[in-house]
């Protein structure tokens, strides 16, 4: 190709979705010299379904993003439309923040961000090539020709790769919401000698706010106590926007039965796997033929676009048959169609063909983070960008690459699972992947991780004495609890009767008493002499480290366990064939994935307790084949 | 390296008149002093031998008499601090002895892993590397094997069914954590999750009770010899035990002051019943009558019936061939050697399913068909064990305990009113120790039962 050079980047982050942004900003933060490539820049960080951000585990991850010196918290605090703290009502460690955003605004603040991010340059462009030599990518090229070299290339390209849209018997290449495929970069990568898997998802429709009968539906408000996912948030959007809750019905569910045949995901056509948690009406009909009703969720887009999101009614039907169908649903019977809802099928990485950094085992330099790693949703895209911006820049520093492991964030669990697991549908984050979820919670995000932030230049000077400072009076204040002897008077005795509990037998320490599960730190606070002014979220700390100290103890324990096997660091020349006795499934999993450490080595699947053993003792045979070495 | 303290049997069980538990690791002199009475353990000097008695620190009785030696780290075989208990050589001694080191806290070392410790502490050198890597591999392969081979069919499916009400409670809670708007699920409350737990429970306590009495586990497989007068009852008895180095153990706390043997034969331990009425040449039948042996029989695993090979079938034998209808039998056509007068056609009838071998004792024929004969009988698992099977099973009987435990945390969680999210990690974990009897613990389970079990999505 005739080519031009159009200059030389520490980092190039090809794709401006969700994964692209933090991955371009967080490089740049850290002093790379980085440039940012995507098709159209006015659809930076757009959210191509539904118009949230959060929700169990995804809002832990965007408080992580955060914590880290990532930029979705504070973009979505500035444009959200509503804001609920999910799962009040059971422990603190699957509380979660979900925000509806107004998906337009996002991207604008987003933008702005970007623009104004010295050591970043963004720029509209299609990337056509990969420039790699010797198994090193050493650069991009636009289909203008624009040859740009780089030290790290990552690309982030989501749903973009090959990627075809599928409405009823229509199939045409393209990227979500009718921008191009990427298709090039798609057979390249298969050419380097990348395995590729077809995976699928799809969208609801958006129907226009004015045809809808809000009168038969549910109102679904915000909360009313003001929060935000960033911890250096201080402004609150008080104007919320509502959602509505309605529900199919058996007219809805025959129209979807009747037309079976005609959803391009039930005619064979779309040849893809869909993730199981986000499954199309058409799936929920067939595969849960019983159930009467499916919840169907209202959610504008935005505070200036009367295009309301229909959650629940994800389909590839034909357009008329959606339209009947959404007829029958109580609020939408004249409803207006503004987009239809669509099935979008795509390329993606096998993701054990990544190192933890996120780099390609097989091409030096080249990162891939995001939906192109067999994740789906944008804070997963998100999280996955953050660390490859970040260790792409660690790369070209020469610093220590930086890898979470599974109890420090949502953020290591996930990429942990991706690169070691691999995953045969879309991934999602669920609460239930994590082993230690009680010690991930959203509200200590910045105790796991300012430090690290801090660390690798992403948190500010101030940002981080505010944080020690925190650190401070959550100490001190459960010290001082602790010195505090509560007596057994009558106002006590009815504080703590109001609360439900049992009174007191003797005098205890108001550590002691915080302690109980009805016992609230308001209420503690309430009986002390002197009650310290401190701010909420250190007053909730205090609460959570002493309520549920022995269940936090016990995840520690667990998770020193764990650390110790993690601990134990595989070399990367290690020759597994070299190794007596490891079984051969064993044998075969662990050269595909190389894992770097023992603990790494013994969630690769088809690796037992036995492979193990044997693995460390080799691992240890080196060790002092060394030192045997060394003395001759 | 690891800072665990790990607990096994170090002699072959059943075949030595002492037998050794070893311990190895930081907390291995503490353990043993926990339960030990005599000289503080603590205190003494490294590289001694202590008498004294073993007791349960929970009941304070009296478990065994025992020698106990101390030897302190650097210099020994794993470069940790090591106990061995040495106990009486019975299985039901050194298995008690060892179920107390885990109560106590110790954990059931893994197959090879005191060499594998010797190794990774540097007390074995580069040379011996491979053969530590093989004997990892031989002891795990054959102790899964074992394991398997032993893990009796109902027990693994009663297990699998306790894992899988668990697997529905955990996927409740789940559900409600991650999609907490979804309306079509009942809200797992404490109230709900204590009744499924409670149940479960129940189960294990169950599960555990038998194993204590289970006589496998810790007795032996009790076998009882049968057959009319002068068949040869004594003299097989006799072969056995001098073929196999008979133990000979009080059993402590029983009353009547019995003496059973104890034989191993290729690796079944087998408990010869009422062993005392048969050496004195008295006949159980005779003795106390048919309805009350029928009564001693059901209380024996296995079933040894000799005939005289020199005799026609009596009346007396069919009525022992109904006496121990259903339960395992061997059938021994005893003295060879003489003249045949048992008709085979008409004993293959009366004898069904049961393998027949023939033996003269007098001149030690036949022996070994007899003792493949039983090995294969065991290994097969056609044995009726009750609820437990052998052995290995210290290990399941650990993890079982342990997921009583957790379950008990949960439950005790559940009663102080902690959230039902902090209240799951304790069921979660008995899911999953539950998981690691049946060799089963992927947690991809709970989120395939997740979205099989609910309509969930967009
Ligand atoms: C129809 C649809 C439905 C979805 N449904 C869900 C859902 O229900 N739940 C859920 O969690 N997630 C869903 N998602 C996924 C979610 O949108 C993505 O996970 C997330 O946006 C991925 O972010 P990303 O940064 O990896 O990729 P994207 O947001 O897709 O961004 C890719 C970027 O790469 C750029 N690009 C592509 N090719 C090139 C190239 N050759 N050169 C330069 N730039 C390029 C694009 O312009 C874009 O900026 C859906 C996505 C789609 C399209
Ligand atoms: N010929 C012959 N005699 C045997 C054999 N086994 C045992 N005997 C003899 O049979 C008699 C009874 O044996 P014993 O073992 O006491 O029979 P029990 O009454 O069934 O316990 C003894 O004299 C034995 O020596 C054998 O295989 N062949
Ligand atoms: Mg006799």
């Amino acid at each position: 190709m005739n080519t031009f050079d159009a200059g030389h980047y520490d980092v190039i982050v090809v794709g401006a979705g969700h994964a692209g942004v933090e991955a371009g900003l967080a490089a740049a933060r850290r002093g790379a010299k980085t440039l940012m490539l995507t098709l159209n820049l006015d659809m930076i960080a757009f959210m191509p379904c539904n118009p949230s951000i959060g929700g169990p585990a995804k809002g832990v991850v965007v408080r992580e993003i955060d914590a880290l010196g990532g930029e979705m918290a504070k973009v979505i605090d500035k444009t959200y439309i509503q804001m609920r703290l999910l799962n009040t009502r059971k422990g603190p460690a699957v509380r979660a923040l979900r925000a509806q955003a107004d998906k337009h605004l996002y991207i604008q603040e987003m933008k702005k961000v970007i623009e104004n991010e010295p050591n970043l340059t963004i720029r509209q462009g299609m990337v056509k090539e990969l420039m790699v030599e010797d198994g090193v990518c050493k650069g991009v090229v636009t289909e203008t020709k624009a040859a740009y070299t780089a030290d790290s290339v990552i690309v982030t390209t989501g749903t973009f790769m090959r990627s075809k849209v599928l409405i009823g018997d229509l199939a045409y290449e393209s990227g979500p919401n009718n921008q191009r495929a990427s298709t090039d970069l798609s057979v390249q990568l298969e050419e380097l000698g990348i395995k590729m898997v077809r995976f699928k998802t799809g969208t609801p429709m958006r129907v226009n706010s004015h045809s809808i009968d809000y009168s038969k539906t549910e109102i679904q408000p915000g909360d009313e106590v003001p929060r935000a996912f960033s911890y250096e948030t201080t402004e609150y959007i008080m104007d919320q926007i509502p959602c509505w809750l309605t529900y199919t019905n058996e007219f809805t569910h025959k129209i979807i039965d009747d037309n079976l045949s005609s959803s391009a995901m039930y005619s064979g056509m779309v040849k893809g796997t869909g993730p199981r948690y986000c499954p199309s009406v058409e799936d929920k009909i067939v595969r849960f033929h019983d159930k009467p009703r499916h919840q169907v969720f209202l959610e504008p887009e935005g505070r200036n676009t009367e295009e309301v999101y229909v959650q629940g009614l994800s389909t590839s039907l034909p357009e008329n048959v959606q339209k009947q169908m959404i007829e029958t649903v109580p609020g939408l019977e004249k409803a207006e169609i503004m987009r239809a809802g669509y099935a979008i099928e795509y390329d993606s990485v096998i993701p054990t063909q990544l190192w933890p950094t996120l780099e390609l085992k097989a091409v030096e330099g080249l990162f891939t983070a995001g939906q192109i790693n067999g994740t789906s949703g944008y804070e997963e895209a998100a999280a996955q960008g953050l660390m490859a911006g970040i260790n792409a820049a660690s790369k070209v520093l020469g610093k220590e690459p930086v890898i979470l492991d599974r109890s420090q964030a949502y953020i290591g669990v996930l990429i942990d699972d991706l690169v070691t697991k691999g995953t045969d549908e879309p991934y999602r984050l669920l609460t239930s992947r994590a082993e230690y979820r009680l010690i991930l919670r959203h509200d200590n995000a910045d105790l796991r991780l300012t430090d690290i932030g801090y660390e690798i230049g992403m948190i500010s000077e101030d940002r981080y004495a505010r944080f020690q400072d925190k650190k401070r009076m959550i100490n001190e204040e459960i010290e001082r609890l602790k010195g505090i002897t509560i007596k057994a008077t009558d106002q006590v005795q009815e504080v703590i009767q109001q609360a439900g509990g049992s009174p007191l037998k003797d005098a205890v320490n108001a550590y002691d008493l915080l302690k109980r599960p009805e016992m609230k730190f308001e209420m503690v606070a309430s009986l002390l002499e002197e009650r310290k002014d401190l701010p909420e979220a250190v007053e909730e700390q205090v609460e959570i480290h002493t309520k549920y100290a022995g269940y936090i103890q016990k995840s520690e324990q667990q998770i020193e366990r764990m650390r110790k096997m993690e601990n134990k660091k595989i070399p990367e020349d290690i020759d597994y064939d070299d190794i007596h006795g490891i079984a051969s499934e064993a044998r075969d999993r662990l050269k595909e994935v190389r894992p770097l450490s023992v603990g790494q080595a013994s969630r690769v699947s088809g690796v037992n307790p036995a492979d193990v053993s044997i693995l460390l003792v080799y691992i240890e045979q080196g060790k002092i084949a060394k030192v045997s070495g060394d003395e001759a | 390296m690891d800072t665990d303290t790990i607990s096994a049997i170090s002699t072959p069980v059943g075949e030595g008149a002492i037998a050794i538990v070893r311990l190895s690791g930081p907390e291995a002199v503490s353990l043993a002093n926990g339960m030990f009475q005599g000289k503080d353990l603590n205190q003494v000097d490294t590289h001694t031998i202590h008498y004294g008695k073993l007791l349960d620190p929970k009941t304070n009785e009296m478990v065994e008499e025992v020698m106990v030696s101390v030897m302190r780290a650097p210099k020994t075989f794993t470069r940790e601090d090591i106990v061995e208990i040495n106990c009486h050589g019975g299985l039901v001694s050194v298995n008690r002895v060892l179920e107390l080191t885990l109560s106590q806290g110790a954990r059931l070392a893994e197959p090879g892993e005191f060499t594998k410790r010797a190794f990774l502490n540097g007390r074995i050198d580069l040379s011996q590397a491979e053969a530590v890597m093989d004997l990892i591999r031989a002891k795990t392969d054959r102790a899964m094997n074992v394991a398997l081979k032993q893990m009796d069919g109902r027990l693994s499916h009663l297990i699998q069914k306790l894992r899988q009400e668990l697997l529905e409670v955990l996927a409740q809670v789940e559900v409600n954590i991650d999609y907490p708007e979804y309306d079509d699920v009942e809200e797992m409350t404490n109230e709900l999750m204590i009744q499924n737990t409670r149940q479960v429970h129940q189960e294990i306590e169950r599960l555990l009770r038998t194993a204590k009495q289970g006589k496998i586990l810790r007795e032996g497989l009790g076998t009882a010899i049968v057959g009319r007068p002068n068949v040869g009852k004594s003299s097989l008895m006799n072969a056995l035990v001098h073929e196999n180095k008979a133990i000979v153990t009080e059993i402590p706390g029983t009353t009547r002051d019995v003496i059973e043997e104890y034989v191993n034969v290729r690796g079944v331990p087998l408990r010869l019943i009422d062993t005392a009425g048969i050496r004195e040449t008295e006949d159980l039948v005779e003795k106390i009558g048919v309805e009350r042996s029928r009564q001693v029989l059901q209380e024996a695993d296995l079933i040894l019936l000799v005939l005289n090979n020199g005799d026609t079938i009596t009346q007396e034998d069919k009525k022992l061939f109904e006496a121990v209808e259903g339960m395992d039998v061997i059938v021994i056509v005893n003295k060879t050697d003489l003249p045949q007068q048992i008709d085979m056609d008409e004993l293959r009838e009366v004898a069904g399913d049961h393998p027949i071998v023939s033996t003269s004792l007098i001149e030690e024929q036949g022996i070994d068909q007899l003792e493949t004969s039983i090995s294969d009988i065991f290994f097969e698992g056609d044995i009726d064990t009750g609820d437990m099977t052998y052995l290995s099973n210290v290990r399941h009987v650990q993890l079982l305990n342990q997921a009583k435990e957790t379950l008990e945390d949960a439950m005790d969680g559940m009663n102080a009113g902690m959230p039902i999210d902090m209240v799951q990690i304790d069921v979660t974990r008995t899911w999953e120790l539950l998981g690691e009897i049946v060799g089963d613990t992927v947690q991809e389970s709970l989120i395939d039962q997740l979205f099989s079990q609910f309509c969930l999505g967009k």
